[in-house]
């Protein structure tokens, strides 16, 4: 069993940047890459893509990704651990493959599966947010279960050298690597809670190193241009020490940490992951060198009984258009074109919301009281089961131009079909995790 | 009169339609005041537009910081949600607009 390990991330959502993946392969020394890619509504959306071609369905920058980090991870002897399986670790696993062979290198892939729970719902099981059945809230498109360590933990027993799983808690991503290194039990629940906390302070990449915190006036963070990602020295105590690599940008302080540390925190005293029930509050923070911080405390009691599990469904198509006014009278002319455009719309699209860029688009009107912009640009969107319908809206906002204010300008339009997602829980028994080895 | 912007930062969250704003004073000294002045009754009220549910705070003395958690606070949510910012991501800077 080891003493330390490293563990990088060098990706905190799905369209992250490349380069600090990149960057902390090849010059962190890491053990162990994780990229963490994929948020509740990515993996309907991937769910979708599979639909129309099963050989698609893994994360859609999985190549562009992957690509260039293949001989970083092979030469450096750095395992990878990702979720970038998204709705189909399998045809992801081949894809890597294909990659490595490609380039006359030689690996070995672990798909993690058994998150995707879609093929035994029902759809009477009851929502989380609003107690109703799932299957009252559209027609149902993907249900993935929220897998922990114990799916990660017989692909890291392997000897794979990227392991790729579809729907798992984020912070495991991390933990697993913990467990097998250190020979920790999964139910001593202080050292999950431990292990978690150092998962969730890197799971979100550059949200620890100055990303998503910088502001030159209050919190001013250097060469975010070349913002570095971050990696933890865990050691078998579970303690933990935060640093990134010398000469990338961004800053690694206690004030970022304490950020992330309570990002998406419903409850610092008990953060439910399928692992353990994580107690956030007892955490302390301590800035030991210039961007080197360390982490001590923080702990666990016991583990949920089920697992959350999110459903992706149809609902529907989101039209929007938008145009800008500016000089004299902006707020004004724009004010005129919102109430044409309500008074044009609102007999046939319901759910419509309409907004002026520049004072109340972002937050409640009343915050922006004694503000006056020089420009602002009308935003009109509105949630429609069909597509024409969602057309129309960006269609009457471009028509703003000749049946509208004066100086109307910049009109753009466009639709989405949206997935909207919610969640459920599942007696754990019901979920069979399972592994599945590819190589060169 | 002074905006919580000059004493302290915040990092907006979410999870479904639940709205999620730490609160962490520049300095750890101004803890007790903002504890003191910050509760949840009156960051319901200053986002009394944005926040269709409740408001609960987690006092955290050990990290010298607070946390509120918000439901019913992001027009359903990123994926249906309407709003310009369906995560909400900019909702921290209307928290430390508030006034004590």
């Amino acid at each position: 069993m080891r003493e330390k390990i490293r563990i990088g991330c060098g990706a905190g959502f799905s369209g992250d940047r490349i380069e600090p993946a990149l960057i902390l392969t090849e010059k962190g020394n890491l053990d162990y890459l994780v990229l963490e890619c994929l948020a509740e509504r990515t993996i309907a959306l991937a769910q979708k893509r599979k639909l129309q071609n099963p050989d698609l369905g893994y994360d859609v920058l999985l190549e562009k990704r992957i690509s260039g980090l293949l001989p970083l991870l092979v030469k450096n002897k750095t395992r990878l651990v990702t979720n970038m399986g998204a709705a189909n670790p399998i045809a992801g696993a081949k894809k890597i493959i294909e990659l490595a062979k490609e380039q006359g290198l030689d690996v070995k892939v672990a798909a993690v599966i058994g998150d995707d729970v879609f093929s035994f719902f029902t759809g009477k099981e009851i929502s989380i947010e609003n107690e109703r059945p799932i299957d009252s809230y559209g027609k149902l498109v993907s249900a993935n279960a929220y897998l922990g360590v114990e799916a990660i933990l017989p692909a890291l027993a392997s000897d794979a050298d990227i392991i790729l799983t579809g729907r798992v808690a984020d912070p495991s991503l991390f933990l697993a690597p913990m467990i097998h290194e250190f020979g920790w039990e999964v139910d001593d629940f202080e050292k999950m809670g431990k292990g978690t906390v150092l998962g969730h302070l890197l799971e979100c990449a550059g949200q620890i190193t100055g990303g998503y915190f910088a502001d030159p006036i209050s919190k001013p963070i250097p060469d975010m241009d070349i913002l570095g990602h971050p990696f933890v020295d865990i050691f078998s105590d579970g303690q933990g020490f935060i640093s990134k690599v010398e000469g990338t940008g961004g800053a690694i302080t206690v004030q970022t940490a304490k950020e992330q540390l309570l990002y998406e925190v419903l409850d610092p005293f008990h953060y439910y992951t399928p692992d353990v029930i994580a107690d956030f509050s007892t955490v302390k923070i301590e800035e030991i060198s210039k961007n080197q911080i360390q982490i001590k405390g923080g702990g666990g009691s016991s583990k949920p009984e089920t697992y959350k599990v999110s459903v992706g469904y149809e609902a529907g198509f989101r039209g929007t258009g938008e145009i800008s006014y500016a000089g004299a009278h902006a707020v004004e002319r724009g004010e005129l074109a919102a109430e044409i455009m309500s008074l044009r719309l609102k007999d046939k699209i319901e759910n419509l919301k309409i907004d002026l860029i520049g004072m109340n688009s972002l937050h409640p009107a009343e915050l922006a009281q004694n503000s006056q912009p020089y420009e602002v640009r009308l935003r009109v969107t509105g949630m429609c089961d069909s597509l024409p319908l969602a057309q129309e809206i960006g269609e009457e906002v471009e028509a703003l131009y000749t049946n509208g204010p004066a100086g109307g300008g910049g009109a753009r339009k466009y639709v989405e079909q949206v997935v909207g997602v919610i969640s459920t829980l599942l007696e754990r028994d019901q979920v069979k995790p399972g592994i599945q080895l590819f190589s060169t | 009169m002074k905006k919580l912007a000059e004493i302290a930062h915040s990092r907006a969250g979410d999870k479904g339609n639940i709205l999620v704003l730490s609160l962490i004073p520049f300095d750890p000294s101004d803890f007790e005041m903002l504890v003191n002045k910050v509760t949840a009754e009156s960051v319901k009220e200053h986002l009394k537009n944005q926040v269709k549910g409740t408001v609960t705070r987690y006092v955290l003395p050990d990290l010298k910081a607070m946390q509120f958690t918000c439901t019913d606070a992001l027009a359903g949510g990123v994926t249906t949600s309407l709003s310009l910012d369906a995560h909400g991501k900019s909702l921290s800077y209307a928290l430390l607009e508030m006034e004590i």
